[in-house]
């Protein structure tokens, strides 16, 4: 039966024969941990603090008050990062995120200023119409099979058109203020509002680590007088997507929806499901964001989170994601959030004209893009 | 003569006015290497989708182990233990080894109420299937793209394998190979062939259905042309029949008998 069968194979006998194959240089350690979506972001990082160490060291930049001061930025491109990252890993884009920012802070502020309910509703009702909005981009790409790209883009001018209109129609004007007033001791508003550890920084100041108010009608007070709950809301979200995307069965599905749609369906995966649901997350991102903006400034404004889905996008990049999707790391986009809020708030520290840092964010998205595409051929071994 | 594990009788397959498949009957047997043979648009890819669920048969009848069934979707026939490797979708090469191979069907660890991806048992069991089909990973999160053309088909074949497939449809897994990873994905069918399960070899490659095949089916425009057993037929009559019986007759002398 199978005599004839060693003829035409002369090479796989053994059982196994298949292994080494000598062409196949053994891979150094080093080369190895190169392979990593995340090295340019911390290469990244790494230059961009021995930057603005030497330049601006004597700013005030690496005080207390300068750290919580780019930290906060920060902390605001990482919240939308992680949202555009598990969804980019997915195979997806969402262009539509900027506008929803503007869109869940007017409902806010109209719901609970203009109307009158408890802010708690309104903070629930905005979260609600993002998800579903969310879980309608998605189910329009998979539905309609079109790049993720047009369906949101046409959402991004949706929305924006609508917040406007809504809050025109409503107030006759495009800012909506007074949120704080009527946030005050809402049982739901203190998570997206104020600062924690409070306590920790009265301590801190009292044995001297950081510095008080001198005068003025803080004099006594510590320098930094807490940790603002939108890093609490990043470190949380960075920590989630982190271990949903590496640790649990659902991060493999993220990874194979991207990675291949196609064979993922064919063994079983539910690619539009978890699609969906990663449109959705990106939703709730924007929303969180823009619940924490409102409460900050205590007011909304229609034409807020103008161009917040590029940035995140570009935070998404320099951490090492493929544009491509099935490929990036959640740690990554957030050290690129971390990039983007040291260069954004350093220029200003160093005394650099702010504009520059356009150019900044040009040149280093195109550096990512071709260090990506390296990293990429040294894993998949394409030339 | 043992029951077959899978028996196609008659399928059509109508695509609006277009008759893909008009009346193929094909039986696969337990440990058996059954070669399905056929041009381009004979009808090979519509027929194998047709029997791992992607396709409904338009008439005729699939029988799993002598029970008739009608598989909704190609995880219906997953679940009835039929598994098939395509050719370029078997693998996603950015993915590592152990993510591709327990894709969909992740194992579970729990720490309290939070369910994780168990990566130890996972790595362990693939480094151990991997090296059973002759394959020493360098480490499990090693990416499948790192990997030759026929050490992925490989990884495929062991994943369809361990997770329990009595019938393997291989959807033309040597095409796209050179010579010497097209014979080790011919030994790997030997091997997965002496556990008794039953493999379904598409190509249109006469040298490796015959390295491998009990029993041959040529498909010609959507008809099966006979099934022939191992011994009863010559390369030179399947290509014919692959052909159609035309084309190639002027050609055999100046290319030696087999295309």
């Amino acid at each position: 039966m199978t005599e004839q069968a060693p003829r035409n194979k002369p090479s796989a006998t053994g059982g196994t024969g298949i292994v080494a194959d000598e062409r196949v240089r053994p891979i150094s350690p080093l080369r190895r941990a190169l392979i990593r979506p995340e090295l340019g972001a911390i290469c990244g990082t790494i230059l961009v603090f021995v930057f603005f160490f030497a330049i601006a060291r004597n700013s005030g930049m690496f005080a207390p008050e300068g750290v919580m001061n780019w930290g906060v930025v920060a902390a605001q491109f990482a919240v939308i990062a992680v949202g555009a990252c598990l969804l980019m890993i997915a195979g997806e884009f969402d262009l539509s995120v900027g506008s929803m920012i503007g869109f869940s802070g007017i409902i806010i502020a109209l719901l609970s200023v203009t109307w009158q309910y408890p802010v708690w509703f309104a903070i629930l009702v905005a979260f609600a119409i993002a998800l579903a909005i969310g879980a309608l981009n998605g189910y329009l790409v998979i539905r309609t099979g079109l790049p993720s790209f047009i369906v949101t883009l046409a959402f991004l001018y949706i929305l924006r058109g609508l917040t406007i209109f809504i809050s025109i129609s409503t107030t006759r004007q495009t800012i909506i203020g007074g949120v704080r007033e009527v946030a005050a001791g809402d049982p739901l508003a203190w998570l997206f509002g104020g600062k924690v550890l409070g306590w920790l920084f009265v301590w801190l100041a009292d044995i001297g680590l950081i510095g008080k108010f001198v005068a003025g009608p803080r004099a006594g007070q510590p320098v930094v007088d807490g940790i603002p709950i939108l890093i609490v809301w990043a470190l949380v979200l960075v920590a989630f997507g982190h271990i949903l995307l590496t640790r649990t069965r659902f991060g493999n599905w993220i990874f194979a929806s991207g990675g291949d749609a196609q064979a993922a369906r064919y063994v079983g995966v539910p690619v539009d499901r978890v699609k969906i649901l990663m449109f959705m997350f990106s939703a709730f991102c924007a929303t969180v964001f823009a619940t924490c903006q409102v409460m900050e400034f205590g007011s909304a404004a229609a034409d807020r989170g103008l161009l917040k889905e590029f940035e995140a996008i570009i935070s998404v990049v320099i951490g090492g994601a493929l544009l491509t999707g099935g490929y990036g790391s959640v740690i990554g986009a957030a050290l690129g959030a971390l990039i983007f809020g040291v260069v954004q708030q350093g220029l200003f520290f160093a005394g650099v004209e702010s504009s520059l840092f356009r150019v900044f964010l040009g040149a280093i998205l195109l550096m990512a893009v071709i260090l990506n595409t390296y990293i990429r051929r040294m894993i998949t071994g394409e030339r | 003569m043992t029951n077959p594990l899978i028996e196609l009788v008659d399928i059509e397959k109508h695509f609006g006015p277009v008759i893909a498949l008009n009346g193929v009957s094909i039986s696969v047997l337990p440990g058996e290497c059954h070669c399905l043979l056929g041009d381009n648009g004979a009808g090979k890819s519509t027929f194998i989708k047709t029997m791992s669920g992607v396709h409904k048969p338009t008439r005729g009848r699939i029988l799993v182990e002598g029970r008739e069934v009608a598989f909704a979707s190609p995880r219906d026939a997953m679940q009835a233990g039929i598994a098939t490797v395509y050719q370029d979708l078997a693998m996603i090469p950015l993915m590592s080894v152990t993510r591709n191979f327990w894709m969909g069907r992740e194992p579970i660890r729990k720490i309290g109420p939070l369910r994780f991806f168990d990566f130890q048992k996972a790595n362990a069991v693939t480094m151990e299937e991997m090296r059973k089909m002759g394959i020493n990973l360098r480490e499990p999160d090693q990416a499948v793209g790192t990997l030759s053309g026929g050490e992925r088909q490989t990884v495929a074949i062991a994943r369809a394998v361990y997770f329990g497939a009595k019938v393997l449809i291989l959807d033309e897994p040597t095409s796209a190979l050179g010579v010497r990873q097209t014979a080790n994905v011919l030994s790997t069918i030997a091997r997965v062939r002496a556990k008794g399960i039953g493999v379904v070899f598409i190509t249109h490659n006469v040298r490796h259905a015959l390295a491998v095949g009990d029993r041959f089916t040529v498909l010609n425009r959507g008809r099966t042309l006979g099934t022939a057993l191992r011994g009863e037929v010559k390369p030179e009559e399947l290509q014919d029949m692959m052909a159609g019986g035309q084309e190639l007759a002027e050609l055999e002398g100046s290319l030696g008998g087999t295309v």
